[in-house]
Formats: C-alpha cells, structure tokens, sequence
C-alpha cells in the first residue's frame, strides 16, 4: 500500500519514502553504514599503526604524488556533488536530468578509479609489492578496499541507470536511487580522511 | 497496486512552497561542496607549501577531514534533518564503537614495529 500518500496528485515529494519498503531500505542501509564506518576505522587504525614499518622497502613520501591526488579527490567530490544533484532532480519527477547527472557521477568515479589503478601500477614499478612491507600491505588494503566499494558502487549506478533507463521515476525506484547516492556519499567520506590521513600525512612525514 | 508503484508520474505533487524549500535546500548544499572544496585545498596547501610546522600541519588537516565529514554526513547525506534520528544514532554508535578500536590499533601495532 502507498499508505496515506495521495498518488494522483502526482509524485510524492519524498518519493524515497513513501512507501514502506523505501522507508525499512532507507533504515536498514544506515545500519549497513554504520557497520561500514566500524570496518573502515579498523582497516585505518591498522595502517596508522604499520605505516612506518617500511621493512627496507619505499616509503611514502618516496612514492606518493601530491597532484595525483589532488585530481582523484577532485574527481570524487565533484561525484558527490553531482549524486546529490541528482537526487534534487528525482524529487522534482526530472527523471532525465537524473539520469544525467548519475551518468556524470559514474563517469567520474570511473576516472577515480583509473586514476587508481594507474597509481598501484606505479607503486608496484617502484618496487612496493604487496608483500614488500607491513606498510605496503596495510596501505593496499585500505586504499584497495575503498577502491573495491567504488567499483561496487559503479557497478550498481550503472545497473540501475540500465535498468530504470526509460522507466521513470516509480515508488520503486526512487528508494533505490536514493540510497545508491547515499552509498556513493559514504566512499566520499571514507576518501576524505584517506587523502588526510594516507597521502598527505605520508608527504608531510609525520 | 503493484501497478502505482511501478507507474512514473506525469507530475511532481510539490506545492510552491516546497518547491522553494527545496531550492533552497539546494543552494545550501552548493554553498557547503563549495566549502568542502576550499577545505580539501586547504589542506593540501598546508602540507605543499613547507612553510608550516609538521607539527602544526598534521593536526590542522586531521580537524579540516573532520569538519569535512560532518559537512558530508549533516548537508550531503541530509543527517539534519528532523527524520533522520536513527540514521543518526546508528552513525553516532558506529563512530562511538570504532574509536576505542582505532586507538587500540593504532598503540598496539605501533609499538611492535616490524
């Protein structure tokens, strides 16, 4: 049931939750949220932990690159940003504009991840393997896992974008938007305190 | 029903009002990515230009990633709002839970080196 809400009047104005299944979606992701905050604050601690034991091996501010990074937390805030947008526009009933502004927002999370890719290519050139030292290992796993929940999360935009193409916005789809765009937010945090606390706390040299 | 939910609309129910409300709404969270972007800059001219202390620098970023993130969660992911209380306790409990852990970490693998 749509519940109280009035659909001939047109979209509701907060179609994410309307229905009860958008509401236990919206709910039950910022559980998953909260989870993740506890999982990627473990993954933090242990690179803070190891990020001086270099074992030999190249250390941070050897390999780091202050401009690739600038660019990489350009691309994903300007992906946030545009996620938001978004979601403006889909309480709006603007379906196109949405659509537009998703396909932006996965456009520049695939340049992040590029940006990525080419940089562990790098790395791995000059000589930090995984296995290289305790700092090798954690900083790949924690920038690799934030990696991994950007591809996850383009893989979802863009099977939704396929999916809902020429749909429209429905009570079903509108939650699932929603909480894809709070997830892409979610990374965004996560990148915010990896380029503090990886990148430039390794170039700075504390 | 099935068919209400799968059905797009012609138009939006929002009245001027809300319409208004929401550009507004809008222009806040334009207004703070504009302020994220000044802090990211910020923070990364703290640590270019060496003219600062390390040990002024570090701290000063660590408190910019900071306001950062409440910028991201309160404006971004719209944790002010007034329905948004257990989002906002499951965060707050995740945040209150990852501390204890964090510092743990941190002190324990700092001190055996390898």
């Amino acid at each position: 049931m749509a519940g109280s809400v009035d659909l001939s009047k047109g979209l509701p104005s907060h179609p994410e939750k309307s229905t009860l299944e958008g509401k236990n979606k919206f709910l039950g992701f910022w559980i998953f949220l909260g989870g993740e905050t506890i999982m990627f604050a473990t993954f933090f601690g242990t690179f803070l932990g190891l990020r001086e034991g270099t074992a030999g091996g190249p250390s941070a501010e050897e390999l780091f690159s202050m401009p690739l990074v600038f660019i990489m937390t350009m691309l994903l805030l300007t992906s946030s940003l545009t996620s938001v947008l978004a979601m403006f526009s889909m309480k709006k009933n603007n379906f196109k504009n949405m659509l537009v502004l998703m396909i932006v927002t996965v456009l520049l999370g695939v340049g992040f991840l590029g940006f990525e890719i080419y940089e562990f290519v790098e790395y791995v050139h000059h000589g930090l393997g995984y296995t290289t030292s305790a700092f090798a290992s954690s900083f790949y796993t924690l920038v690799g896992l934030h990696g991994a929940h950007v591809l996850f999360g383009l893989c979802w935009i863009t099977t939704l974008i396929i999916r809902y193409s020429r749909s429209g916005i429905t009570l079903t789809n509108a939650p699932k938007f929603y909480v894809a765009s709070l997830y892409w937010h979610f990374i965004d945090v996560v990148w915010v305190f990896i380029f503090t606390v990886v990148y430039l706390m390794g170039i700075g040299g504390a | 029903m099935s068919d209400d939910l799968s059905k797009p609309f012609t138009k939006s129910s929002m009245s001027e009002e809300e319409i208004m409300k929401i550009n507004k709404e809008r222009k806040i969270q334009v207004t703070s990515f504009a302020f994220m972007i000044f802090l990211t800059i910020l923070a990364f001219i703290a640590v270019a230009t060496e003219t600062i202390e390390v040990g002024f620098a570090i701290p000063f970023i660590l408190l910019l990633a900071v306001v950062q993130f409440f910028l991201q969660m309160y404006y971004f992911m719209h944790l002010k709002d007034k329905d948004h209380g257990w989002p906002n306790a499951f965060i707050i409990s995740g945040v209150v839970l990852s501390t204890p852990a964090l510092i743990a970490l941190i002190l324990l693998l700092g001190v055996t080196k390898y």
